[in-house]
This record gives C-alpha cells, structure tokens and sequence, in this order.
C-alpha cells in the first residue's frame, strides 16, 4: 500500500538539526540588514508597473461576420472582445483540462499499490466531457468569427496559473490522491469560469449559448461535487485508517 | 584503498553507452534527500558543462583533434544529463538558485581550505564571500516572493546573513582579472581547484542568464540582472588564475583529471544509493576519458601523462558544513578589496568606483530585495515580534481532544 503520508526522513525542518540550527538562529539574530523594509521593493514594482505594457492584445476577427458583429456590437455599446477573451480562456482550460484528466486517469489504472480514491469510470466521463466542452467553445467561436486557435489575454493568464497543476498530475513520484488535490484547484476554477460564461452570454442575448453553457455548467458542478468528495475521502482513509474512500466518496 | 588513476583504466570509451531511459533517471527527493546529495549534483553538472564548453572551444581551434574531442564530448553530453536530470521537478528555479549558491559556498570553502597556494587561497576567500551574500540576497527574494524558507533548501548547513554586500561586488573588468598559477611549478592540486571552481562558477552565470527572465516580478528580474553580472566577474577571475600557456592537449587531460577528481569525491561521500551508482559509474567512464587523452598526449605532444597528474587524487572535496570557516573568512576579510590583480585591505581603483557608481546610479537591486532582511526559521513572517499585519497575535487553541 502506497500513502502519501507515511513518515520518513524529510529533512526540509529546523527541528531536524538541533545543533546547527542553533548556531543559525544566533547568527541570523546579529543580522546588520540593509536599511529599510520590504517596502523599498514596493517602489520598485511600481515604477515598473508604471511604464508597463499588457500581455498581449485579442485577436482580430478572422471572418466578415467576425468583423461586422464586433461593429453591431460596439454600436450597441458592448464589446464583444471581453466575451470572446472568456470564450478563450474556457477553450485554452478546457483544452488543457482534458490533459490534466488523461494524466489521472493513466496514474488511476496503473496504481495498483495505492488505495483505489476515485472511479475509473467516472474520471472517463468526466475527461469525455471535458473534451466536449473544448469542442463547444470552438464552434462557438467559430460562429461568433473569431479564432479558437488564438491565444487570449484571459487563456493566457489562466495558463500561467495551471502550470502548477500540470506539473503536479505528470509528476512519476505523486499519487493519485496528491493529483486529485490539484484538480480540485482546475475545477474548482472550472465551474466559476462557466458560471461567468453562461451570465454573459445570457447578458449579451446569446440564448442558445447561454443554454449550452448552463448545461456545461451543470456538468462542471457535477464534477466539482466528485472531486471534492475523493479528496475528501481519500484524506479520511489516510487519517482513519479504519475507514476506505470509498465510503467517505 | 586510495584509486591510482594510472593504473585503473576504467571503462573504455567505445563501451560508455547510454539509451534515454538510461539518461532520465528518478530524481532525488527535494524533501528526504540530504542537502550534500543536491550540491553534488549541480557541481557535476557544472564540471560537466565545462567538459563541455572546453571540449567546444578546442575543437574550433583544432582541426586534427576535432574527432577525438566529438568522441569524447558525446559520452560527457550524456553525463551532464544523466547528472542534472536528477533535479526534482518540485525544486523551483528559485529554490535551485539557493541551492547553487550554497555549492558556491561550501564547495568554495573547502577548495580554499586545501589550496596550498596562499594566493590561490585568498583568491578563493574573496569569491566566498561574494557569493555568501547572494545566499542571503535570494533568501530574501524567495521568502518576500514565494513566501518560502530558504533553510528548507539549505537544511540549516549553510548560515544565512549577508557577506561582503553585493552592492560592492561591481568591479572595473581590470580588477577582476587574477595572477595565473604556474603550469611548471604548481601544485596538481592547485590545478584541480581552480579548474573545479571556475567549471561551478560558469554553470552558476549561465544559469541565473537562463532562469533570470522566466521571473515575473521586476525585484526577481533585477536581482538576477545583478547577481548573473556579478557571476560573469568570478568566471573572468577565475579562469584568469589557470595558466594561460598550458597546451590545448594539457587542457584537455587536466579538465578529465578533475572530472575524475569530482567524480571520486562525490562517490565517496554519498548515501542516495541512485546517485552513488552514477557517481561510481562516471569515475569509471572519467578514467578511460584520462586514458585516452594521456595516450593522444603520448602520440601529438611525445609528453607523458603521468608527469602532469599524479597517481593519486588529492583528498577529496569536503561535502560537509564549511560554518567555522565561512565565519572566519567573514570576519576577517569581507574588508578585502582589489586593484588589478593585488588584493588591498579596503583600497578601490576610480575605475571600479565609477563603473559601480554607474551601475547602481538607479538602485541596488541586492539592497533593495534585502532592505530589512532578517532571516528566521520558517520565514520572516515567523519571526518574534514582526509586523503581524496589525492583527495581533491570536490565541492559541488547545490542541485537547474530545473524549471519544
């Protein structure tokens, strides 16, 4: 049986090294810092921050309907690109979500060691789904003129944000209950994303979309609410022993 | 029983074979592996692009010795990656970085503590002290930035309080240059030194190069900036002390000794069984690589070998806490300045005073990261008696628990 808590020798603590950690408590107490305080950092970001650019700007539409309901849409005094960034910050997280469940679900069938925390057959669905979710925002889009290849100023920062978590579920050494965590964080991000998408659509008269997006929404709560119970579960069987995930999940 | 390079020829080249699985091993444990296991690491890895580099720059000046370098060079290529492919991938750049300066450190420490040139050694000490700071700099950074504690890179082996301030360190190019030793007269271990501390120096200078711009926050970003030049100042003061007149082929044969040299320290003194089968493995493959330059040297040059390195290694690397030493070299000579390549008890040239003025004319990235930096256990924050964000301490619960 494989834990994720079983105790070792990690050697990351003071505690572990009473007589060295004396001599560097002593000495950093003598410590003649440079004047100041971390607020001297402060000036700097902000000067920084003052001459900074933008990460990057929303694609053009690619299409003559792309072009002309941007044009309506200003008219009518929205903008359509603050919709059409969301579209591709859910693409760019969907797309990247159906990989994050591909890395779990490989590391569920080959943990034959490790105490079974989630359903094999409900990651599938839930990775399926994912993948149908990256498919709609494509068409829409598509449908709207813009292009799903393009990398948003919103897909962008939600990338950055994700690396973490993708480092965490291709990592060999985590165990499934450790990846289960970080995709707590994805869906846990996931369902506020299509909450948003699905209010502007609506907003914004989109009203087939805003029906699939709340169909997509009420998939994403469905996962949110099984991922939340694995980690829990899982961290009770760690905890009470006595006690198996599949009870708690 | 003491290793005979001479007389133990290793693995010879033509059977030093890899596959990739072969290369891409387990990495040892940010968290359960000794801090000593992580140094060795990034040494070797520095020795190894070193081999590298060396091995890179002869060629383009070699035509007749471009095949046997190529030869060599790929089984190294391999090397280096089986070595610095063992880094987690949990170990953030930044918590690397601290890493590398306690190599800088406690590496440093223990080459000056057996260097038996007393220039060679002072050399050394300058350098240490230098590179001390920047621990205590980046400690500040990864504490403020990531909210991380630096001794759970450092592993309490390696104190964490500033040296000789960074903000100091930016010399004129005409001070940071060094007298070279003597090919004829110095000691082989003099050689080895200073082959190994410019080889870990390089890495270092390339590496802030690479990781510097993968920051976000303008502070990390300038702080890199500053440490990566200070860096690019200890590669030219330490390639400048290896005798500039030693021949391409003495080169060569003196860069495999020293990986030799490393290769058997770092096998003597490990405990992660992964890493000591790979650092026995390389000893092996280093010795056929000695070999087979000492027996080109024999043909191209008609010089033996065994004149230039001895049988014997020197005692190996010290891989333990340098604290007593480091201490003392702090205490009585973070004072030392230099002129050219003389070392004065605090006397500057107006060159390096400009360039430095110039240099720091919008800001010291080093003191501005630092400004109030005082190092605790589990961070800054834990500290007794800091800003608690106006809250006040809050009561302590009772840890009791409910009768069942």
């Amino acid at each position: 049986m494989r834990f994720d808590t079983a105790t070792g020798m990690n050697r990351t603590g003071i505690g572990l090294s009473p007589i060295d950690a004396k001599e560097l408590i002593e000495a950093a107490s003598r410590t003649s810092p440079p004047p100041g305080g971390p607020e001297a950092a402060d000036v700097v970001r902000a000067s920084y921050a003052a001459d900074a650019e933008v990460l990057g700007s929303m694609p053009p539409p690619t299409t003559l309907r792309g072009a002309g309901a941007a044009a309506v849409e200003m008219l009518k005094g929205e903008r359509l690109p603050a919709f059409t960034d969301k579209l591709g910050e859910r693409l760019a997280f969907e797309r990247t979500g159906t990989r994050i469940y591909e890395a779990i679900l490989a590391k569920s069938m080959d943990a034959q060691d490790e105490p079974r925390v989630a359903d094999i057959d409900e990651l599938r669905r839930f990775h399926d789904q994912e993948r149908q979710h990256f498919d709609l925002l494509r068409e829409a889009v598509i449908k709207l003129g813009g292009d799903p290849t393009a990398v948003t100023p919103s897909a962008d920062v939600a990338a950055v944000a994700s690396t973490g978590i993708v480092q965490v579920v291709s990592d060999p050494r985590t165990t499934v209950a450790q990846c289960l965590s970080a995709l707590l964080i994805t869906e846990l991000a996931d369902h506020d994303g299509w909450t948003l998408l699905a209010r502007l659509a609506d907003d914004l008269g989109y009203d087939e979309l805003a029906a699939s997006f709340r169909q997509a929404l009420a998939e994403e709560a469905h996962h949110l609410a099984r991922v939340r119970a694995w980690v829990t579960g899982a961290t009770l069987a760690e905890a009470e022993p006595g006690r198996t995930a599949s009870e708690s999940g | 029983m003491a290793l005979d390079v001479w007389k133990n020829r290793g693995v010879p080249l033509d059977r030093q074979r890899f596959d990739w699985r072969d290369l891409v091993r387990t990495p040892f444990s940010k968290l359960d592996d000794d801090a000593f296991s992580r140094v060795r690491v990034i040494l070797m890895n520095g020795i190894e692009a070193e081999a590298s580099r060396f091995s890179h720059a002869c060629a383009r000046m070699n035509k007749p010795l471009q095949l046997q370098l190529a030869r060599v060079r790929r089984v190294e290529q391999h090397q280096q990656t089986m070595v610095n492919w063992m880094l987690p991938p949990d170990q953030s750049p930044l918590e690397t970085t601290i890493a590398y300066e306690q190599v800088a450190i406690e590496v440093t420490a223990s080459i000056a503590l057996h260097e038996p040139d007393p220039y060679m050694k002072q050399t050394y000490n300058f350098g240490l002290l230098e590179d001390f700071d920047h621990l205590y700099r980046y400690s500040a950074l990864l504490d403020r930035l990531e909210g991380k504690d630096s001794n759970n890179i450092l592993q309490s082996y390696t104190d964490i309080v500033p040296g000789r301030p960074t903000i100091l360190h930016h010399r004129a190019p005409e001070d940071d240059l060094r007298e070279p030793y003597d090919r004829k007269t110095a000691h082989p271990v003099t050689k080895l030194n200073a082959l190994t501390i410019m080889a870990g120096e390089h890495q270092t200078h390339d590496y802030y190069m690479n990781v510097g711009p993968t920051f976000a926050d303008p502070v990390a970003r300038m702080l890199y900036a500053e440490i990566a030049s200070v860096e690019e100042q200890h590669v030219t003061q330490y390639e400048s002390i290896i005798d500039p007149y030693e021949s391409w082929l003495e080169k060569w044969l003196l860069h495999e000794a020293s990986e030799v040299y490393n290769y058997y320290s770092c096998m003597q003194q490990e405990k992660n069984a992964r890493l000591k089968d790979i650092w026995t493995r390389f000893v092996d493959y280093e010795l056929g690589h000695l070999h087979y330059v000492g027996d080109l040297m024999r043909v191209v040059e008609k010089r033996d070998p065994e004149e230039l390195v001895p049988a014997e290694m020197p005692e190996p690397i010290g891989y333990e806490s340098h604290r007593a030493y480091v201490r003392e070299v702090l205490a009585n000579e973070v004072g030392v300045r230099a002129i050219g390549t003389i070392y004065t008890e605090g006397a500057e040239s107006e060159a390096t005073i400009a360039y430095r003025e110039r240099m720091n004319a919008q800001g010291s990235p080093s003191e501005i990261v630092a400004a109030g930096y005082v190092w605790a256990p589990g961070g800054e924050l834990a500290h007794d008696g800091a800003a608690s964000g106006g809250g006040g301490r809050p009561s302590v619960p009772s840890t009791e628990r409910r009768a069942p």
